[in-house]
């Protein structure tokens, strides 16, 4: 085992991964030279070359294409957006393309390509730079989509991401890149489409993906020092969703939380209700909470911000309210 | 600086002030050296992209605009923009600091200044998302910094040349050294001419350069110090300093009177951006529907 970053993990997998196969190629927005927006490729061009580590012009929807239309050929392309903010720029090669391009073809192309970047609001970023997105690629059948939290998470499922042979969405976050964890020396890979439970506790689920796992991870605390033991689901991955998982939690505690730093919209925590709702009825002895951001651009002013993201706070409310628990 | 602006307009119209635009142009230096130095004590977060090393656009080009009847859009590097439609800079700095009292209530942040009276019609943080065209009165000036990020344009860019990219669509496109404001404001003038007189757009590629990283974050590793100070001797503000020198339109007195004035008035902005009130909690639904 060694402590290493978020981004160290990720680029640990991807410079095995390239090392495995040389089919696998890294391009985006300043991935070469500059060794990343936010340093996950350092050392790679020196390692792998201009070949195969190739620095972009800033048009996503043309190097998002070019990459897809390189998984057609046989590459297995890694595509960097500097955020998924610019992502929407790509959409419609994503949505049109390397979504539906194994069905179109009747099964004939199958895209083996993966998109990553960091997802979600920062800090002081503003409208347009604070989007939380990961419900808006969730929608779309024809793609994976996962968002790992921890560096463990984030190597393994990189790892089978870029071994998949189809379109994966990888979610990651500016503020997770410096978190640390344990990483074993060994390879290994985790299952796309297997949730994991980060911790055990009999009153609550709460279930989360991606950077809202720290607060949960916090919020669990404060409510252990009330008396409340909750679960916490950590989903890694949105599609496939492990719906055994999530029924599994639910039914043994009977009460349901989901943290989702997405809008609360046509969300994926309004998806995880209704499943909760529709499988688990029975085991419910409350209604479903969501803790989501609030319905409204994100503000640059940071009280502003921070109010209108998911906090320990809101998670600790909505937990004692599944609970029925009123503080005075 | 907050003389008054039809006056501004009209002279700019006839004869260019350049005294004015010099003005303007360390107006615009000297916000930006406060901006940065606000960042370094964490009044200001997020990106902060500076417009150092490229006044002369901003100014050379928006001198020609009637801003009652004409529109100012651009990209994220947005100040020096803002402060060449002659929006207040105290509103300029409070919304830096994220403050009520700013020109986006705090709200939009150093990316997304607007002023809707003052037709300055915002920054756009997102690259690449870009004004489809018809036979539109429209000046598309191609701000040429030569970095997108840390990438050398010419790495990226099958041509060197931008101006030419209208040509598909029957632009008329120049090349424009925007290190030199009469040149700027020579080329920008024509093509609002034809805009104005026969309604017909233009792409201009300004060649310009910024001394300082992309955002607060970057070190610039990525080009030479030769480089950077090649262009630091073909400053704007000097050249245009010279040029006035030299044709006795201007005195070293009053250059240096008029570079105190601008550092004044900034100090000014950041004692009101550091005064106001954050915006109250409540804001947080306001400005948008549900």
């Amino acid at each position: 085992m060694a402590v290493i970053t978020y981004r160290e993990a990720l680029r640990q997998a991807l410079e095995e991964e390239m090392h495995r196969d040389k089919n696998v190629i890294l391009l985006g927005e300043e991935v070469a030279q500059y060794n990343g927006a936010y340093k996950v490729s350092k050392g790679l061009l020196d390692t792998f070359g201009e070949e195969r580590i190739i620095d972009t012009p800033i048009t996503e929807e043309g190097f998002t294409g070019v990459a897809i239309g390189a998984a057609m050929a046989g590459m297995r392309p890694v595509v960097e957006w500097m955020t998924f903010n610019f992502s929407i720029q790509a959409m419609d090669q994503v949505f049109n393309n390397a979504a539906k391009m194994l069905y179109m073809s009747g099964g004939q192309f199958n895209i083996p390509i993966v998109f990553r970047g960091p997802n979600g609001p920062a800090e002081y970023l503003a409208s347009q730079h604070s989007q939380a997105l990961a419900s808006v690629y969730a929608h779309f059948p024809g793609l994976k989509v996962v968002a790992p939290a921890t560096p463990y998470d984030a190597k393994g499922l990189l790892k089978s991401a870029i071994r998949d042979d189809n379109p994966v969405v990888f979610m990651e976050a500016e503020l997770m890149y410096a978190w640390e964890g344990d990483v074993p020396d060994n390879e290994y890979l985790i299952e796309i489409g297997k949730a994991d439970l980060k911790k055990e506790g009999d009153d609550v689920s709460i279930i989360t993906f991606g950077k809202p796992l720290q607060i949960v991870t916090e919020a669990a605390k404060v409510l252990e020092k009330k008396g409340i033991y909750a679960d916490i689901l950590d989903l890694l991955s949105l599609r496939p969703l492990d719906e055994e998982a999530i029924l599994k939690t639910v039914k043994k505690t009977n009460r349901a939380v989901i943290v989702d730093e997405s809008w609360p919209v046509a969300g994926m925590a309004s998806h995880i209700g209704w499943i909760i709702s529709n499988k688990a009825f029975d085991f419910l002895d409350a209604p479903v909470e969501l803790v989501t951001s609030e319905d409204v651009p994100m503000p640059y002013n940071h009280t502003l911000e921070l109010a209108a993201q998911p906090s320990v706070d809101k998670i600790v409310q909505a937990a004692q309210k599944v609970m029925y628990i009123r503080e005075a | 600086m907050t003389s008054d602006k039809t006056t501004k307009q009209e002279t700019a119209k006839k004869t260019p002030d350049l005294k004015h635009m010099l003005g303007q142009m360390l107006l615009i230096r000297r916000f930006e050296e406060r901006a940065a130095q606000a960042y370094g004590l964490r009044k200001i977060g997020g990106f902060l992209h500076l417009y150092i090393g490229q006044e002369a656009v901003a100014v050379g080009s928006i001198a020609h605009l009637d801003l009652k009847r004409d529109y100012v859009y651009t990209a994220y590097r947005d100040h020096g923009h803002a402060i060449a439609c002659g929006m207040d800079i105290n509103g300029l700095m409070a919304e830096l600091y994220g403050k009520e009292a700013g020109c986006s209530r705090g709200k939009g942040g150093s990316m997304h200044f607007f002023d809707k009276e003052k037709h300055f019609m915002g920054g756009n943080g997102i690259v690449g998302a870009h004004i489809k065209i018809w036979n539109l009165p429209v000046v598309f000036i191609c701000e040429n910094n030569q970095y997108g990020m840390g990438t050398d344009f010419r790495r990226v860019s099958s041509v060197e040349d931008f101006s030419i990219m209208g040509q598909s669509y029957g632009i008329p496109g120049k090349q424009v050294n925007g290190m030199d404001l009469l040149e700027v404001h020579k080329e920008v003038g024509e093509a609002v001419k034809r805009a104005k007189e026969e309604g017909t757009p233009s792409l201009l590629e300004i060649k310009t350069y910024r001394y300082k990283g992309h955002s607060m974050s970057d070190p610039a590793k990525y080009r030479t110090k030769e480089e950077l100070e090649e262009y630091k001797n073909q400053d704007p503000i000097l050249i245009l300093k010279s040029h006035l020198l030299e044709k006795k339109l201007l005195t070293e007195d009053e250059f240096l009177k008029m570079d105190k004035t601008m550092k004044e008035q900034v100090k000014t902005a950041a004692d009101y951006a550091e005064k106001s009130p954050e915006p109250e909690l409540k804001s947080l639904y306001e400005d948008v529907l549900v």
